[in-house]
């Protein structure tokens, strides 16, 4: 806390490094002058961080490669605006200047740690590049420093691991390699674009926490884009809020979340589920899309979707203060400060535990296994090395008739293979999956065309979940015409037009092609077609990760009412913890193929007896500065294990801070530790009484 | 339930123009392509028409004529007019191209998702069989079919030229559409398919084939032009299409080789038409695969 407050004065009184000012950037395309940037102004002291937050396609990227002077040359134009760096308009230099200001004063960290590195060359020649190129560096003194570099960032063993080449690395090191290379030439500046959206909650703590603590150390600005709330309460001095091509609110981190300004940062701290609040509540959401930057709404761009609309909407804003270093850019700033146009939440009934009948499970899970062989490398001619990969290691599970079963995990522990299992996608190597009381861990394509109907499936992706070569309307047909369900065209014409309405799309909308439309309603055309068979039973794999953090929302909530209109039953799979425990009844969590811990909603996040869940939790950003500053950083050390090799025993022990001797030689066995509660882990007990006097 | 609004800008209907005036709105140089196809083609069905001299008329009193009033293109050895040859020729390339590009390509193609589709043992055993098949140069497998088959000519077209020049297209299409299969094969879609119960059948031509129909077509179009280039080629070389017939191949050989020097549009004009068909094939192919994905169009 004390170094924090410290940090804080000086962020405030420090020079200016960075000033953004009144920045346009505007691409030309076929279809128009895209106006992706108008009109922001921002500005960046020494050693202080700065985060840009908004939803895709608001801008945020661009503004920032603005600043890199990275924009692509044919069609992006800086129309106005000055981008002062220490005095200096990087706007006005010459390309050999702007080169040299890359790298060495501004560095950037890009969101792909997977992509972002050159394969075919040894991570260490990628660190010294910089060094040689920006200060002139001998080999000797350039191979010191990267070695310094590298354990600076926390790659142990610097030397040996300097040789090797990127797919030597996993994610989150890779992303440590990209830190150390923007670190390599001292800059004053670091951008980091999405930095840890591509990396699992444990490694996005640890990657944050580094950053962090390098910028305080080092004296480094840094600016993060980001359209995660969570990480921007925790690592951000003050914060910009991006929309539709400008900045609609600007503040320190505490103005923003704590008493916000403006009705779409209001709405976008709503529509997000929280760990730290009461569930029940249902989410909130911002109605609609954002706006076509092709002709963007005169006026106010957020005024389209506000619920809180008058007529002067329509007349063109500027950012108005809303309280000291506190800008908004609303008409009715003045109201919305004091409070004055807050809507209550709306608190909805759910199906109480008690009615969830779990003698009758629709759907019974038990002892599954999913192997698949692998081939690593060919020996010789005739003989090759393999190796077997226990995706699914005995999984058992039931979920009851209207009950939704949250199953999480980072990724690479199994929970997709044990969604596809079930949809008989793949099948099973061992164990049993009963449906509505039939075995149908093996029945035949034939037996299984009735039963399939009522298993469906969301996929994550709605870009390529839909065959783009058929409109909506045809989609949500085919099953109906397939399975006969509605035989005559005209009513299937009918139904679906119904299917689209109930999802809350536009009849009209069949005649679109997936591409036509945005992600949010893609994922509509998803779960219309899933209920177009009429299942009992809906597999939704990661079903909001793609998406922007307002239409999460919007998809959660329909999920909810659907579930509710329809009595159907979910197993929702999916990485994020606090949208599980929005959505879900019972939750498993799951590492390396098996389930670690399996409990009622409320006592598993207000009790969780399994180490890693623990983790999990801890690490997961909540979007609330004082409640973030109450909270250690603990994030969990190490990286997930290859699942080629999972570790002896229980397979959490490598990175469990309760692992004794017993751990490493035995694998836990799943038990009951409260009513309704099952945990695998040798020491739950004791991992609950710490946790305890942790608390207290 | 809530019914969330859509964005008014979504409710306008785009113009919709017809699929012709779009082609050549979207793709400018596919129409220019299109437009010396459809030349091509109109020369081809009506040669008798539109020639102004008989193809095989003898005419010594004008051997090896320059380019005149009279004839456009000149006359060869023989004194017949090069111009109505070139407008009789492209008859016999685009029937040979277009048959045995299609027949190539389609079973090229039918092979490929079949691979793609199956996997394991059946996936394996295809790809030798094509592997072999490549492992020959186009001409040198298409020569070797041709000699070791007799001309059989059904309705005017010599049967087994066309299968030998269907032979080396085979492979290649199989490849290339193999490989655009294997990646629709993994995409949720066909997953979402294979969840709701759908028949291996209707996976295959409901979901697979129209994703694969993008590098279908640009291979087909593209192996029109190289089945024309091979039918020259094996014209040239004496194996194809033989004298007298007007076949542009033909045309650059025999004393046309020997005349070259006095008579420079002997080969100029029938090289100048092979050129142009080839271009137009592969540009219009190109074209037609930006055209017809979904994607593309705004």
């Amino acid at each position: 806390m004390d170094a924090r407050t410290d940090q804080k004065t000086h962020a405030e009184t420090a020079p200016v490094l960075l000033s953004v000012e009144d920045l346009h950037v505007q691409f030309e395309t076929t279809r128009g002058i895209v106006r992706a940037v108008e009109g922001i102004s921002y500005t960046v002291r020494r050693g202080e961080t700065v985060a840009i937050v908004g939803e895709s396609g608001c801008g945020k990227s661009v503004s920032s490669l603005a600043i890199m002077r990275l924009l692509p040359r044919k069609t992006a134009r800086i129309t106005r605006g000055r981008i002062m760096l220490d005095g200096r308009n990087l706007l006005d230099l010459s390309d050999e200047q702007m080169r040299e200001v890359r790298g060495r004063d501004v560095s950037m960290i890009f969101q792909e740690p997977m992509t972002s590195l050159n394969p075919v060359l040894p991570i260490g020649l990628q660190i010294m590049e910089p060094l040689f190129i920006h200060l002139k560096m001998t080999p000797e003194q350039a191979k010191a420093r990267a070695m310094e570099l590298l354990e600076l960032v926390g790659i142990t063993d610097s030397a040996r691991r300097l040789d090797q080449y990127p797919h030597q690395f996993s994610g989150g090191m890779r992303q440590r390699v990209m830190i150390a290379i923007g670190l390599a030439c001292n800059p004053k500046l670091i951008i980091a674009d999405e930095p840890t959206t591509a990396l699992d909650v444990t490694i996005q703590a640890q990657i944050l926490e580094l950053m962090k603590n390098l910028s305080r150390e080092l004296g480094i600005a840094l600016v993060i884009i980001t359209h995660n709330l969570g990480i921007v309460a925790r690592y951000a001095d003050r914060v910009n809020v991006m929309y539709a091509g400008n900045i609609i609110e600007q503040g320190s981190a505490d103005d923003i979340f704590l008493s916000p300004a403006h009705p779409y940062a209001i709405g976008l701290m709503r529509s997000v589920p929280r760990l730290d609040e009461p569930r029940g509540t249902r989410l909130e959401t911002i109605e609609g899309l954002p706006p076509d930057l092709l002709n963007p709404p005169s006026g106010c761009r957020f005024s389209p979707r506000c619920p809180h609309r008058i007529e002067i909407c329509s007349q063109p804003i500027e950012l108005r203060p809303a309280g000291e270093g506190h800008l908004s850019r609303c008409h009715r700033v003045d109201e919305v400060v004091a409070g004055k146009l807050t809507k209550p939440q709306v608190v909805v009934a759910r199906l109480a535990q008690q009615e969830l009948d779990h003698t009758n499970p629709i759907m019974a899970v038990e002892n599954l296994k999913k192997f698949f062989n692998v081939t690593l490398a060919r020996k010789n001619w005739i003989s090759q090395e393999k190796a077997v990969v226990r995706a699914v290691n005995d999984v058992s599970f039931s979920i009851a008739k209207g009950e939704t079963l949250g199953l999480v995990g980072e990724s690479g522990c199994g929970k997709t293979t044990v969604g596809r299992v079930v949809l008989r996608l793949d099948d099973a190597t061992e164990g049993k999956i009963k449906f509505e009381g039939l075995d149908i861990t093996h029945s035949s394509s034939g037996a299984m065309r009735e039963k399939r109907r009522r298993i469906q499936v969301i996929f994550q992706d709605p870009y390529s979940s839909l065959n783009p070569r058929m409109t909506c309307g045809e989609i949500i047909a085919e099953p109906l015409a397939v399975y006969k369900i509605v035989a005559e065209k005209k009513a299937r014409e009918e139904r679906v037009a119904e299917l689209l309405q109930q999802v809350g799309l536009f009849p009209y909308m069949a005649e679109r092609y997936p591409h036509e439309l945005s992600g949010g309603q893609r994922q509509r055309v998803g779960i219309a077609r899933a209920l177009a068979l009429e299942p009992t039973f809906i597999v939704c794999d990661e079903p909001v990760s793609a998406l922007d953090v307002s239409i999460q929302g919007q998809i959660i909530n329909l999920l909810e009412d659907l579930q509710q209109r329809l009595g159907l039953s979910f197993l929702f799979i999916a990485h994020d913890l606090a949208v599980v425990r929005h959505i879900s009844n019972r939750v498993a969590v799951m590492y390396l193929g098996r389930i670690m811990e399996l409990a009622d909603r409320d006592e598993l996040y207000a009790n969780p007896a399994h180490p890693y869940t623990q983790a999990l939790l801890d690490a997961a950003p909540i979007p609330d500065p004082k409640v973030e500053r109450g909270r250690a950083p603990r994030a969990l050390k190490g990286e997930i294990p290859s699942p080629l090799k999972p570790p002896s025993g229980c397979v959490f022990h490598t990175r469990c801070p309760f692992a004794i001797e017993v751990c490493k030689e035995e694998v836990p066995e799943t038990r009951q530790f409260g009513p309704r509660h099952l945990v695998a882990c040798h020491r739950a007990e004791e991992v609950v009484a710490h946790a305890a006097t942790a608390r207290n | 339930m809530a019914v969330i609004s859509a964005p008014a800008s979504a409710a306008v209907a785009p113009r919709r123009r017809g699929p012709v005036m779009e082609f050549i709105y979207k793709q400018p140089l596919g129409a220019v392509s299109l437009v010396v196809i459809l030349i091509m083609m109109f020369a081809g069905i009506f040669s008798e028409l539109v020639a102004p001299y008989d193809p095989l008329t003898i005419d010594f009193a004008s051997i090896l004529a320059a380019p005149s009033w009279d004839h456009w293109m000149g006359t060869d050895a023989y004194g017949r007019d090069i111009f109505s040859r070139i407008i009789h020729g492209s008859r016999t390339a685009l029937v040979i191209g277009f048959a045995a590009s299609f027949i190539g390509s389609t079973l090229g193609a039918m092979l490929g998702v079949a691979s793609a589709f199956f996997g394991g043992k059946i996936d394996d055993w295809i790809q030798r069989f094509v592997d072999v098949l490549l492992a020959f140069p186009i001409i040198v497998l298409a020569l070797v079919v041709v000699a070791a088959l007799r001309k059989t000519v059904v309705a005017g077209v010599d049967v087994n030229l066309v299968f030998a020049i269907s032979i080396p297209i085979l492979p290649r299409v199989a490849r290339v559409v193999r490989a655009a299969a294997l990646s629709v094969r993994v995409m949720p879609y066909v997953d979402a398919a294979r969840a709701a119960g759908y028949s291996n059948s209707r996976i295959i031509f409901r979901h697979m084939a129209p994703n694969v129909v993008a590098p279908y077509l640009i291979m087909f179009t593209a192996f029109i032009a190289q089945a024309i280039l091979l039918e020259a080629s094996l014209s040239f070389l004496g194996l194809g299409v033989t004298e007298p017939t007007a076949a542009w191949g033909l045309m650059l050989s025999g004393n046309a080789a020997d005349f070259y020097r006095e008579a420079p549009w002997m080969i100029l004009f029938p090289g100048i038409a092979i050129s142009l068909a080839v271009f137009a094939f592969n540009l219009f192919g190109d074209s037609l695969r930006d055209y017809l994905d979904p994607r593309f169009r705004v």
